[in-house]
């Protein structure tokens, strides 16, 4: 169908599209000096200055383009989909559930994260928030291709024809993007919550599971590198970033009990999945460290009444479901 | 002293021109003529800025993009544009012009974009029609820059021209399966190139006979084909294509002129891209007005890193002096 023969007719592009990007990648901060990276070479050497690592997201020319399919690149949501339609992939009644909570979560907050995208405080936040948010959506994708696997439904099943009350995403991912320092406060939760959560669940007795927390604590480790370094900015900054990071802080972590909450299914499943309350510990060690550096209280705020575990929400998540499901929605049946 | 400063310049003004003449690249350090320098500022950080901008129109459907697998390609596309934009604003600054003068520049609306971005984005087809053909034309426009006298400029183009081809394909895509879809997801899909067609054409600048400054940047080897010459290769790329989608361009006079080897078109609205261009177009403000948000929402984050930085410095001095 596509014809091929003279220039001008050759469809656009030369590889097979797909989101896809390796692990790797340059920390990115912010404007301090230090973008020793970013940038061709600023001497009158030779042609090899492309070859430097010209933008914050991508190491060298294997991964230069962050729409390009990285070849072998190990379990993209793709592939995971294939294995459901094929049967070879298909998780328990509660490993599904289990893998639906840890999608919704993640496709959530790449859902709030996305709209930073070209409202960052600087080129390099777009960046990096973009970065973490196509993780964030990648990982969400994996998990909801397998859970779908158990009742024969696609991600895009799972995602935009779910009413609000189906959605097992916790509390904390929904809140509102505010300031970039809520936003942060919000990010250091995720990612000191996600970190040592992938990082066990890649022990999983479910080898799927295994897999694909395998790939994301990879990831993960960035985002926790990038809002722990943004705390300690923002904390030690100035007395208008202090106050703010303050703030964000005690806005966002009420919603912090709910994460590591039990319920039945994690005893029932067994070791397939991580027990939440297995993981406060460490992540009440970890995050205190970093905001004792900063200076920095725990805040002390009472903890929210969660259960979006059992599809109670908050007000908030109405609005961002309209919004993600309402072209979907116009033209149900279509493939896009 | 003033003496040798002028042998210096008569030796760099040689170089210059045996570069120039030879085809081969300026970097940084040499000497250039102040017009030479000043027509790459002007021409980088519009570029730059186009793709800052040229941002806004996309991230407006990345929170309804209608599947999981597009949203994942349209915000990574979206994050490859900021990408450009940085290694623009790098490559323009080896010129001696900062990001920071360069923004302020674009902010308070002396420094241009690409007219392209101040139209809307309304449907998702626009993904499409945003991919295959404003990323083409930009394509079109950026190969033969690949080749551009000044160095940073042309390997920054080499690396950019690559990532604008994938962009090209997956815009193609999404008006591929929009068009084999259902027939309002057709409409949808052709309704997206009548509206992107003719300011993409524009995307190439006004015509060979109104095109004041391209004579001096062809001179220098920055410019290598007219904006005509351009255009011209761009529909006969977008004629054959349109073919592969079954969609058509809303122009009934693309044709290929067997006589003069080339493909042509039908009028353009010039005067309509001379009001977008003076800020007349139906997002001039919108676009504007998002940028400087975002500046403005931003500069106590900036503060607070440079603040946090200058800390951290002070504190390693200090250290340092101690341990010596
Ligand atoms: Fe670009
Ligand atoms: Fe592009």
């Amino acid at each position: 169908m596509i014809p091929t023969g003279s220039p001008h007719s050759q469809v656009p592009g030369s590889s097979p599209h797909s989101q896809a990007r390796d692990g790797s990648r340059a920390a990115v901060g912010p404007r301090d000096g230090s973008r020793a990276g970013v940038g061709p070479s600023t001497g009158s050497e030779s042609d090899t200055a492309h070859h430097r690592n010209p933008t914050p997201y991508s190491q060298g020319e294997s991964s230069a383009s962050a729409t390009r399919i990285t070849p072998g690149n190990a379990l993209r949501p793709e592939d995971i989909a294939l294995a459901a339609a094929a049967g070879t992939a298909k998780p328990s009644e509660g490993v599904a559930e289990y893998a639906l909570r840890l999608g919704d979560d993640a496709l959530i907050l790449a859902q709030r994260l996305g709209h930073w995208i070209s409202r960052g405080p600087e080129l390099e936040e777009d960046v990096a928030l973009g970065n973490i948010a196509l993780d964030q959506l990648g990982h969400a994708r994996s998990f909801l291709s397998y859970a779908g696997a158990a009742w024969g439904k696609t991600e895009d099943d799972l995602a935009y024809y779910r009413s609000e009350s189906e959605f097992r995403s916790a509390h904390l991912f929904e809140q509102p993007n505010g300031d970039f320092a809520a936003t942060i406060a919000r990010q250091f939760i995720a990612a000191s919550y996600q970190y040592p959560l992938y990082r066990e669940l890649s022990g999983s007795s479910d080898p799927m599971l295994a897999a694909i927390a395998a790939k994301a604590v990879k990831e993960v480790d960035y985002h926790l590198d990038h809002s722990t370094q943004w705390v300690l900015r923002l904390g030690g900054g100035t007395e208008e970033s202090r106050r703010r990071m303050i703030a964000g802080l005690e806005n966002m972590w009420p919603y912090v009990g709910e994460l590591f909450e039990d319920d039945p299914l994690a005893a029932h499943v067994g070791d397939a999945v991580v027990v939440p309350t297995s993981l406060k510990d460490e992540f009440d060690r970890a995050t205190g460290a970093v905001l004792a550096q900063a200076e920095l209280e725990v805040p002390a705020h009472p903890m929210a009444t969660g259960g979006g575990r059992r599809g109670r929400h908050s007000e908030h998540l109405g609005y961002l479901l309209a919004e993600m499901q309402v072209l979907a929605r116009e033209f149900p049946g279509a493939s896009w | 002293m003033a003496n040798e400063q002028q042998l210096q310049d008569a030796a760099g003004e040689a170089n210059f021109a045996t570069v120039i003449a030879k085809d081969s690249r300026i970097e940084p350090k040499d000497w250039m003529p102040g017009d030479y320098r000043h027509a790459l500022v002007r021409q980088m950080s519009q570029h730059a800025h186009s793709e800052i901008i040229g941002m806004q129109p996309e991230v407006n459907w990345i929170t309804r993009a209608p599947s999981l697998k597009r949203k994942a390609i349209l915000m990574a596309k979206v994050q490859d544009e900021a990408g450009h934009g940085l290694y623009l604003y790098s490559a323009t600054e080896t010129l001696g012009t900062t990001r920071d003068t360069m923004t302020e520049q674009l902010l308070a609306g002396k420094a241009r974009y690409s007219s392209i971005f101040n139209y809307p984005a309304v449907s998702w087809a626009d993904m499409g029609a945003i991919g295959w053909m404003v990323d083409g034309a930009a394509i079109t426009n950026q190969v033969p820059l690949c080749r551009a006298s000044y160095g940073p400029y042309a390997r920054a183009m080499v690396r950019i021209c690559k990532e604008e081809s994938f962009h090209q394909r997956q815009g193609f895509e999404i008006l591929l399966e929009l068009s084999h879809g259902t027939p309002a997801q057709k409409a949808m899909a052709q309704d997206a190139v009548n509206r992107w067609y003719a300011p993409s054409l524009m995307m190439f600048g006004p015509p060979d006979s109104d095109s004041p400054n391209s004579g001096k940047s062809m001179a220098w080897n920055i410019k290598r084909f007219s904006n005509d010459e351009l255009r011209s290769r761009f529909v006969g790329m977008l004629a054959e294509q349109v073919k592969v989608l079954e969609l058509d361009l809303p122009d009934p006079e693309v044709r290929f002129n067997e006589d003069a080897g080339k493909w042509e078109h039908g009028p353009l609205d010039w005067e309509e891209f001379k009001e977008v261009l003076a800020g007349r177009g139906p997002c001039n403000t919108q676009r504007m007005e998002r940028r400087r948000a975002a500046h403005d929402d931003g500069a106590w984050v900036r503060e607070a890193a440079a603040a946090y930085a200058a800390k951290q410095s002070a504190a390693h001095e200090t250290a340092a002096r101690k341990a010596a």
